[in-house]
C-alpha cells in the first residue's frame, strides 16, 4: 500500500513534467516582435544613391553587407527573434534585444563602408526601412523587457545614461561616418550645433517662462474658483489653435511691439523669428501647467488640509510646506508634457525663421533630401525620449519618496 | 480653564451654534455629545477659531481667545481630528515636529520631545519615528495625530471624534492611553463623541447639544440623576440608566462584611462590571479585596440590583 501511493505520486509528478515540456505557449508580445523582425530582416536594409537626391538601389541584408556580417546579423535577429517569442525571462530578453541593437548599429554603419564605391565620393548610402523597423522592434523588446524587470526610478536613469553612453560612443567611433546623415552632419557641423542650442532655448526656455506664469496661475485659479473655468477654457481655446495658425497670429501683435515698444527689438523681440515661437510655445505649454497645478492641488486630502490649518500653519506654510510638496507629482506629470510637447513642437519654429532642428527638416523637405531630414528629426526624437524618461523618473521617486526613504 | 460665553454662530442666517455659555475647568475633561448636525464640531472649533463666531466671546486662562493671531492661537490649543489628517509626505516623528518646529524650538529639544510622545504612546521611536503614515495601523496613525497634538505642550487640547474609526478593542486602549497623558500632562480636554460608552468613561462633565443649543452640561451622574430634558434622557438611554449609575461607582463603595467564593475583585472595579460578572459566572456573591489584594469583604449580587434601582 505505502509502495503504491509513492508509486502514484512519481507517476504524477511525471506527466504533469511532460505536460509542461510538450506544450509551447509564447509570448503575446513576442509574437509581434518575431513577425516584425522577420518582415523587418526581408525588407531593404540600406539604399544606395548616385548623390544624395537621386532615388536609389534598395539592398536587402545580405547584399548591403559583407557576407560574414550579413548572415551573422541575419542569425541574431532570428536568434533574438525567438528568444521574444518563448516565454523567456527578463533579463535573457533583455540580452537578446541589446545584442540585436548592438549589431544592427554596428552593421549598418559597415554597409556605409562596404557599399562606398571608390571612385564616387557623392554616393550617398543610408539606412532603409529594414533597418529602421528592426531599430523599433528591438527597441520595443528592450525597454518591454526593462518594464518586466521593475527597476527602480534611480536604475532606470542608469539604464538611460548607458544607452546614451554608447550613442555617443557609436558617433565618436567614426564606424557610421560612410553613413549619409553623417555626411550631412559633417557638412554643416557649426550650423548643427548652434540649430540645437536654439532647439534646446526655445523648448526649455518657453517652459520656464511657463513654469513661471503657470504655478501662480495654478494655485490662484485652486484658491479662487470663480477664476479656474474662465482661465482653464481660454487655455484651451488656445491648444486648439494649429500651431502654424498661432504663428501667424503672433506675427501682427509682435512686430507691433518691435516698432513701438522702445527696446523691444534689441531684445530680440520682432514678427518672425525666436519670439514668436518663443511666445507660442509659451502659450501652449500654460495649459498643462495650471490644469495639473489646480489638479494636484485638489488632490491633498481634506483631512490634510484641515489639520495644517488646525496646528497652526500660516496659509503661505500651508502652500509651500503641505499643499505644493503633495501636488508635486501631479505637477510633474504636466511639466513632462509640455516638455515632450516643445521639444515636438520647436520643429515648427523653422518656418517662422525661429531655428532649431526644424531648419534642418524643412532644408531637407525643401530639397527632397531625406537624409537632412533625418539630421533634424532624429535629435528631435532622441531629445524627447530622453526627457521623458528622466522625468517619468522624477515623477516615480516623488510618488515613492515614502517607501524609497525607509529602505534606504 | 476656558470659559465659553453666549457663543452663537450663523450660516445662511440659521444658527448652528445658538448662545451657548459653558465653563471648562483646567485640568478636566469636557465630552461632547449630540445628534448629527447638532453643531458639536462647530462649536470646538470656534474655540480655536477655525471657525470665526458671530456673537459671544470665548476666553482661553481669561485672555479673550481673539487677542492673538488665529494661526498663533491654533499653535497653542492642540487639535486631533478623526482620520487624523496626518501629513502623507512627512515621517512620524516629523509630523509630531511640525508645530514645535513652527515655535522655533532648537532641534535637540524637538527631537527629546518627539522620543517622549512616540514612547508614551507606546511607539518605539527607533521604529515608528522614521515611518511614514502609511506604513502604520489605524490605531498608530491614530496616536500619532494625537501625539502631534500634545507636542507643543498645549494647556488645551481639542478632539473631534478621535477615536471614531477605530474598533472596539483599540478605541478602548486609546481610551485609557488618554487618561493616563490627561493625567501625565495636566491638559484640559474637550472632546466630541458620538459614543455615549466614551463619553461616560472619560467626561467630567458632559455637554449635550441638539439643534445649536446647549441642553444640559454637567456632571455624568447629574446627567442621570436630572436629565435636563426628555431628548437628554433618550440620548443617555433611559434603560440603560440603571447601568450607568452603576459604571460610575466601584465595588469598593457597596463592600457588604463577610465572604465569598470564587476570583476576588479589585475595590476599583466598577459595580457595573461586578454585576455583569456576577450575571455571566452565575454567583450570588463575589470577595472584594484592596490594591494590596486584602480582602475587605464582599458584594452580593441582590445588593447591587437595589443601588440600581436606587
Ligand atoms: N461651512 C459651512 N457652511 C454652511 N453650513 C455649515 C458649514 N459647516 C457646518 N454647517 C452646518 O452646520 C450644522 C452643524 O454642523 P457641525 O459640523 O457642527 O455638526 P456636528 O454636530 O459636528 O455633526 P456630526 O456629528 O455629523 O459631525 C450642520 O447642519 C452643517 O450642515
Ligand atoms: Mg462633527
Amino acid at each position: 500500500m505505502f509502495d503504491g501511493s509513492l508509486n502514484g505520486k512519481l507517476t504524477a509528478s511525471g506527466e504533469l513534467r511532460w505536460g509542461r515540456h510538450l506544450t509551447f505557449r509564447p509570448d503575446k508580445l513576442g509574437v509581434a516582435i518575431a513577425l516584425l523582425a522577420v518582415y523587418g530582416a526581408l525588407s531593404p536594409f540600406a539604399t544606395m544613391r548616385a548623390n544624395r537626391i537621386v532615388r536609389g538601389e534598395s539592398l536587402g541584408m545580405l547584399s548591403a553587407l559583407p557576407t560574414w556580417a550579413g548572415w551573422l546579423l541575419a542569425f541574431t535577429v532570428l536568434g533574438a527573434a525567438s528568444v521574444a517569442l518563448s516565454r523567456s525571462p527578463a533579463v535573457a530578453r533583455f540580452l537578446a534585444a541589446a545584442l540585436a541593437l548592438a549589431m544592427l548599429i554596428v552593421c549598418v554603419g559597415l554597409s556605409g563602408t562596404f557599399l562606398a564605391p571608390a571612385d564616387n565620393a557623392y554616393a550617398r548610402i543610408s539606412p532603409a526601412s529594414g533597418f529602421w523597423l528592426l531599430l523599433f522592434t528591438f527597441s520595443l523588446l528592450a525597454t518591454d523587457s526593462i518594464t518586466r524587470m521593475r527597476p527602480s526610478p534611480v536604475l532606470r536613469l542608469v539604464y538611460l545614461a548607458t544607452a546614451v553612453g554608447l550613442v555617443y560612443l557609436t558617433l565618436v567611433s567614426g564606424i557610421w561616418d560612410g553613413l549619409s546623415v553623417m555626411k550631412e552632419y559633417s557638412a554643416r557641423a557649426d550650423v548643427f550645433w548652434t540649430e540645437a542650442s536654439r532647439h534646446l532655448a526655445l523648448a526649455l526656455g518657453s517652459l520656464f517662462a511657463a513654469m513661471l506664469a503657470g504655478l501662480p496661475l495654478g494655485v490662484l485659479c485652486e484658491r479662487v474658483p470663480a477664476l479656474r473655468a474662465g482661465v482653464l477654457n481660454t487655455l484651451n481655446l488656445i491648444q486648439t489653435i494649429p500651431s502654424i495658425a498661432l504663428f501667424g497670429i503672433l506675427i501682427g501683435p509682435l512686430g507691433w511691439v518691435a516698432v513701438n515698444v522702445p527696446g523691444a527689438s534689441a531684445i530680440g523681440i520682432r514678427g518672425i523669428g525666436m519670439a514668436p515661437a518663443f511666445v507660442a510655445l509659451f502659450l501652449y505649454s500654460l495649459l498643462p501647467v495650471v490644469a495639473n497645478t489646480v489638479a494636484g492641488l485638489n488632490g491633498v486630502p481634506g483631512a490634510t488640509r484641515e489639520a495644517a490649518r488646525g496646528i497652526g500653519m500660516t496659509s503661505a506654510q500651508r502652500l509651500f510646506r503641505v499643499e505644493l510638496p503633495l501636488a508635486l507629482p501631479v505637477i510633474l506629470t504636466g511639466i513632462r508634457i509640455v516638455l515632450v510637447q516643445n521639444i515636438g513642437l520647436a520643429t515648427i519654429a523653422a518656418l517662422i525663421g525661429g531655428g532649431g532642428f526644424g531648419t534642418f527638416v524643412f532644408q531637407g523637405l525643401g530639397q527632397t533630401a531625406t537624409d537632412l531630414v533625418l539630421l533634424g528629426a532624429l535629435p528631435t526624437v532622441a531629445l524627447a525620449f530622453v526627457s521623458a524618461v528622466i522625468l517619468d523618473a522624477l515623477i516615480e521617486m516623488n510618488r515613492t519618496v515614502a517607501v524609497n526613504k525607509r529602505a534606504a | 480653564m476656558i470659559e465659553i460665553e453666549s457663543v452663537s454662530k450663523l450660516y445662511d442666517g440659521r444658527p448652528v451654534v445658538d448662545d451657548v455659555s459653558m465653563v471648562v475647568e483646567p485640568r478636566s475633561i469636557a465630552v461632547i455629545v449630540g445628534t448629527s448636525g447638532s453643531g458639536k464640531t462647530t462649536l470646538l472649533r470656534m474655540i480655536n477659531r477655525l471657525v470665526e463666531g458671530d456673537a459671544g466671546a470665548i476666553r482661553l486662562d481669561g485672555a479673550d481667545n481673539r487677542s492673538i493671531a488665529g494661526y498663533e492661537l491654533r499653535r497653542r490649543i492642540g487639535y486631533a481630528i478623526q482620520g487624523h489628517g496626518l501629513f502623507p509626505h512627512k515621517t512620524v516623528a516629523d509630523n509630531i515636529a511640525t508645530v514645535p518646529t513652527l515655535l522655533g524650538w532648537d532641534r535637540p529639544r524637538v527631537n527629546d520631545k518627539v522620543r517622549e510622545l512616540l514612547s508614551l504612546f507606546q511607539l518605539d521611536p527607533d521604529v515608528f519615528g522614521t515611518r511614514y503614515p502609511h506604513e502604520l495601523s489605524g490605531g498608530e496613525q491614530q496616536r500619532v495625530g494625537v501625539a502631534r497634538a500634545l507636542a507643543a505642550e498645549p494647556n488645551v487640547l481639542l478632539m473631534d471624534e478621535p477615536f471614531g474609526a477605530l474598533d472596539p478593542i483599540i478605541r478602548a486602549k486609546a481610551q485609557e492611553d488618554l487618561l493616563a497623558i490627561q493625567k501625565h500632562f495636566s491638559t484640559t480636554i474637550i472632546l466630541v463623541t458620538h459614543d455615549m460608552e466614551e463619553a461616560f468613561r472619560l467626561a467630567d462633565k458632559i455637554a449635550v447639544m441638539d439643534g445649536g443649543r446647549l441642553l444640559q452640561y454637567g456632571r455624568p451622574d447629574e446627567l442621570i440623576r436630572q436629565p435636563a430634558t426628555p431628548f437628554v434622557e433618550a440620548l443617555i438611554g433611559a434603560s440603560e440608566r440603571p447601568f450607568r449609575i452603576l459604571s460610575l461607582k466601584t465595588v469598593g463603595e457597596a463592600v457588604e462584611p463577610g465572604g465569598a467564593d470564587g476570583p476576588p475583585l479589585p475595590e476599583q472595579t466598577s459595580q457595573k462590571d461586578a454585576l455583569a460578572q456576577m450575571m455571566w459566572t452565575g454567583r450570588h456573591a463575589m470577595p472584594v479585596v484592596t490594591a494590596e489584594g486584602n480582602p475587605i469583604g464582599r458584594v452580593t449580587l441582590d445588593g447591587l440590583m437595589k443601588r440600581a434601582e436606587a
